[in-house]
């Protein structure tokens, strides 16, 4: 089956993005395709590549990017959410004039349409939030 | 349909909400700080006891260990699943709601 995944809450701060991807990691495993995840609200932090948690703890950051790259899934982050809280790849920070970008590798910056095409197009949509 | 509930019933109503309108034969999966509704002991397992006369519950057997509690804490009846199982209940039923 096809799923898509939305990640609505920012990482450490909420269980919510270790439990989707640990659902991401199951539902792979079981043979599923992993489709997109769309990250909303404060769930936009997860794709900071300037995140340093200690070494001894999950790099959550890291973890996505890894599981993204492994299994061709299409991390996603909400671009209306990720202006106001300062997640920028290299094209927005030209336009909004920043002096540089912080996105990690495996993201993207996109609109809400890629959530609404995943509704659409995924045989399954789960939601993880606060 | 497959409920989710994340937030322990002393927190927030999520849990009461969401039994209120899961209809009969759906699932509820407890989830993150929502396992606490399927201790044995607390003020919500009568509600919790009733839910399952007509709905099947589930709790998340990581979510459970990760709070120091274990399966033979939890109401008879409900079912412990790991992330494995929780995928399958998102196989069986065609919608999953979240309730945040």
């Amino acid at each position: 089956m096809k799923y898509g995944i939305l990640v609505n809450e920012g990482p450490y701060q909420h269980q919510a993005s270790d439990t989707a991807y640990q659902f991401c990691k199951a539902a792979i495993e079981r043979g599923h395709e992993v489709f997109r995840v769309f990250f909303y609200h404060d769930g936009v932090n997860n794709g900071t590549r300037f995140g340093v948690p200690p070494q001894d703890d999950r790099n959550i950051t890291v973890r996505w990017t890894e599981l993204a790259e492994a299994n061709n899934i299409d991390l996603v982050i909400c671009i209306a959410a990720a202006q106001r809280r300062g997640i920028l790849d290299e094209g927005e920070a030209k336009r909004q004039g920043k002096d540089g970008e912080n996105i990690a590798p495996g993201f993207r910056i996109s609109g809400l349409g890629q959530l609404i095409e995943a509704g659409i197009q995924c045989d399954r949509m789960v939601t993880f939030g606060d | 349909m497959l409920h989710t509930v994340n937030k322990s019933p002393f927190e927030r109503n999520t849990l009461t909400a969401c039994l209120g309108h899961a209809l009969p034969e759906s699932a509820v999966l407890l989830i993150e700080d929502g396992v606490y509704a399927a201790m044995n002991g607390t003020a919500f397992e009568k509600d919790v006891r009733k839910a399952m006369e007509d709905r099947t519950l589930y709790v998340l057997g990581p979510d459970l260990l990760a709070r120091g509690l274990t399966a033979d804490q939890v109401i008879d009846g409900i079912q412990v699943v790991d992330y494995e199982g929780f995928v399958e209940l998102t196989e069986k039923h065609d919608k999953v709601q979240a309730w945040l």
